[in-house]
């Protein structure tokens, strides 16, 4: 009996459409939990003062590129929802104001003070919730190096090389050398994924993650070799080239050397 | 205390004794005496195979310091040692011994350096070696053989290089590891049963490092020993060459014997070249395992190359065009992995064989002991420089990666130009060099019968100008015309009155090597040169 109503509530026109109902309510649901639970916004944190500021550096300085009102243009992508993380780390390291327009924007020197910095990072977080500029806890180098340096292996060597040195992309772009970036620009790169970095959120590597990845990082920066001379941190394409023109090439000097004497 | 000294027949010391005692029993005298007097020409460039010669020495001594420590075994333990950002990972032994030698063992760390920066000094001195023996012709009858022992111990030295670049057990060298399995898979049906043999299974496994290790320390070091002995052997069998002078013939050899002065010479530079290898090694690091990790074969970071002999192979992988995969009844053909190596192969052999192929062309049966210049023999030049380029650009190849991000170029701009130069480059090189040798003969021709340009010129009586020519000394004339100018040789019908296909393609290699030439000056043309000059 029980089963045989089961089977006639299943034949029923509007169980497809409960069906789907339920699944788009569950997916979407979760999808939101997931997000929010991911892009923790904090738009509150700053002041209305600095807001005001941004708005006006941002009018002066970006706008042309990226629309009056941060929407867009052919020339620059939305600033809405990107967060303060993202404003910090694309100004504070110079790659924001863009200079020429090339594969990737480069590394320049900086053009703004971390204060007026702070204030576009207000005006663009004010626009709408994105990833905040990252707590001075997280920044601190006194994380697990071990277990930072695995997580730097399995997620950022392959681009960044096993070191930080850098490494190549397609067509003319690239992954920077992260020797003397700062703690809370790694960071950030990590939660807004400037350019072609992926974004590395805080269900995929945790804050503390990143905090582990950013003391190794810090490690090797303040710890050299124990070997000598690092040649680059570039591997064997670096030591071949060292050994062929100074190894090599010194020893057939003395060699030269030798059999001058003789003659 | 010794047999020697306690004996009533001690006359002229101890050393006199010793030398006495040994004569008498393993008859040194004889030995000394064959040895001690060969001789040996002077000339920089006949030091280089003594630089692979002493790396080797280097490599034995530094490698059996590393031996006490290193254990060959991939069991996984916590490392507790005294690198921090990797206390309490998880990695094999051997990468952990690795990290102790660097770390804990007393010179450990510079141990590891002088056997790493004298690995890439082994293989490179015994390249330059084997150019300068290409160059000068040095490899012509009766040396044939040994060029081809010289080229066993070059194949040899990649082959102690690779696996001892594989040994750590770090990121690096897995992905070095990773890589020959993928080669290896990628060979038709005995590919993949191979991969398994060699692994012990699918790739990495547990047993790659020691099967390694066991071909590192003991066979490979047996052959190169083997292969060195039987080099210096047949040097001394063939007595040395030397360079083009006056009073020096194919029969004979100009310079100073072993003992006692390349005793010293040798000896000295022994020290000098295990000097460079120490001081480089106190001051450069090379391979820094612990930054690499212990292997995982998930992770692969940017910038994995291999050392830099690999680097050729490396660079014909990444040059390799793409899509090349065929199906065939549901098997993939790779040829985007095999055409890498059937090419890599293809050169190999030809390297090997060259000596037989020239000597072939050429049908030149007599002993050469005199070297040739290499602008003497345009066509062999020509074909080693293009030969030189080809590998190059394979080898550079090998650091596209390095070359768009230092360069600031596209990656895929600097693929394609490498993947045109391959082809392109050794051909233009063939051209230019050719064309630079025979016209250096040209020069060398007027030198001899004009004399050199002094600079200084002068107006006659009547109103003509000349530039005075100083005319050169006999010593020096001596070296610019004693060279032989082949002819090509025309296919002749063998005893059948047949002219067989062989015989065709030895006459089209003949012409292709001796069609441009520059004949040296003979006696007649000298004296009428001279003559010609005192008619001014």
């Amino acid at each position: 009996m029980n089963k045989r109503k089961i089977n006639n509530a299943r034949r029923s026109p509007f169980a497809a459409i409960l069906v789907i109902a339920a699944g788009l309510l569950v997916a979407g649901g979760g999808y939101a939990g997931a997000t929010a639970a991911v892009a923790h916004s904090t738009s509150g944190s700053y002041t209305q003062e600095q807001v005001d500021l941004g708005k006006k550096l941002f009018l002066s300085n970006c706008a042309s590129c990226h629309g009056k009102n941060a929407e867009g243009t052919n020339y620059g992508p939305s600033l809405i929802g990107v967060g303060a993380a993202s404003v910090d780390f694309q100004v504070g390291t110079g790659r924001m104001p863009g200079q020429a327009s090339g594969p990737q924007l480069m590394k320049k020197p900086v053009q703004f003070k971390q204060d007026q910095i702070d204030a576009l990072a207000a005006y663009v977080s004010s626009l709408a919730p994105g990833p905040s500029v990252p707590d001075e806890k997280y920044l601190a180098t006194n994380g697990n190096t071990t277990r930072g340096g695995e997580l730097f292996r399995i997620n950022c060597a392959m681009c960044h090389n096993a070191v930080g040195a850098g490494g190549a992309l397609t067509e003319g772009k690239f992954a920077p050398n992260l020797k003397g970036v700062e703690a809370k620009h790694i960071y950030e790169a990590m939660v807004t994924g400037p350019q072609n970095m992926p974004v590395f959120n805080d269900a995929n590597l945790t804050p503390t993650d990143k905090k582990d990845i950013i003391s190794y990082l810090k490690y090797i920066e303040a710890n050299p070799s124990a070997g000598g001379e690092e040649l680059g941190g570039l591997g064997p394409v670096a030591e071949g080239l060292f050994l062929w023109l100074f190894v090599l090439g010194g020893i057939v000097g003395i060699t030269i050397w030798l059999g001058a004497k003789s003659n | 205390m010794s047999t020697a000294t306690s004996n009533a027949q001690k006359k002229g010391g101890f050393l006199a004794g010793t030398a006495n005692y040994l004569d008498e029993r393993v008859g040194v005298a004889g030995i000394l005496k064959e040895f001690g007097r060969k001789i040996f020409p002077d000339h920089w460039s006949f030091m280089l195979g003594e630089v692979a010669l002493y790396s080797f020495l280097v490599l034995l001594l530094s490698g059996t310091f590393l031996t006490f420590w290193f254990q060959p075994s991939m069991v996984p333990v916590i490392y507790d040692g005294a690198y921090g950002p990797l206390k309490g990972a998880e990695m094999s032994i051997a990468y952990s011994s690795t990290l102790d030698i660097s770390f804990e063992v007393r010179g450990g760390l510079l141990m590891r350096q002088v056997h790493h920066w004298s690995a890439l000094l082994f293989v490179a001195a015994a390249g330059l070696h084997m150019l300068r023996v290409f160059f000068t012709g040095a490899f012509r009858k009766p040396r044939e053989i040994n060029w081809v022992v010289g080229f066993a111990l070059f194949v040899l030295g990649m082959a102690g290089g690779f696996t001892g670049y594989s040994l750590p057990d770090d990121l690096l060298s897995g992905n070095g590891l990773r890589i020959i399995d993928g080669m290896i898979k990628g060979i038709p049906v005995i590919g993949a049963y191979t991969s398994s043999l060699l692994f012990g299974g699918e790739f990495p496994g547990e047993s790659i490092v020691g099967r390694l290790y066991s071909l590192h320390i003991m066979l490979i070091p047996a052959l190169i020993l083997v292969f060195v002995a039987i080099h210096l052997f047949m040097v001394v069998i063939h007595k040395h060459t030397h360079y083009s002078g006056p009073g020096k013939r194919d029969d004979n050899v100009v310079g100073y014997p072993l003992m006692p002065v390349y005793v010293a010479k040798a000896g000295g530079f022994f020290f000098i070249v295990f000097g460079v290898i120490m001081a480089v090694a106190a001051t450069f690091t090379i391979n820094p395992v612990w930054s690499y990790g212990g292997y995982d074969p998930s992770p692969v970071s940017a910038g994995t190359q291999p050392d830099w002999y690999i680097g050729w192979l490396d660079g014909a992988l990444r040059l390799a065009p793409t899509h090349l995969e065929f199906v065939i009844g549901g098997y993939t053909l790779s040829m985007n992995i095999l055409l890498p190596m059937v090419v890599g192969i293809a050169f190999l052999v030809v390297v090997a064989l060259y000596p037989f192929i020239e000597g072939w062309v050429t049908g030149d049966k007599r002993e050469h002991h005199v070297l040739d210049r290499p602008r003497n023999a345009p066509t062999r030049t020509a074909i080693g420089v293009a030969g030189v380029v080809f590998y190059a650009v394979l080898w550079a190849g090998a650091s596209t990666d390095l070359i768009a991000t230092h360069f600031k170029m596209s990656l895929n701009h600097v693929l394609t130009t490498m993947q045109i130069s391959l082809i392109v480059l050794p051909i233009v090189s063939y051209i230019i060099t050719k064309r630079a040798c025979l016209s250096l003969q040209r020069k060398d021709r007027e030198i001899v019968l004009h004399g050199r340009e002094s600079g200084r010129v002068v107006r006659l009586p009547h109103g003509e100008y000349i530039e005075v020519h100083e005319p050169m000394n006999e010593y020096e004339i001596y070296k610019l015309v004693d060279f032989k100018a082949y002819q090509p040789t025309l296919a002749r019908p063998n005893a059948k009155g047949v002219i067989t296909v062989r015989a065709r393609i030895r006459a089209r290699l003949s012409r292709f090597f001796f069609e441009d030439r520059v004949e040296p000056v003979t006696q007649a043309e000298l004296e009428a040169a001279h003559d010609h000059k005192e008619l001014h």
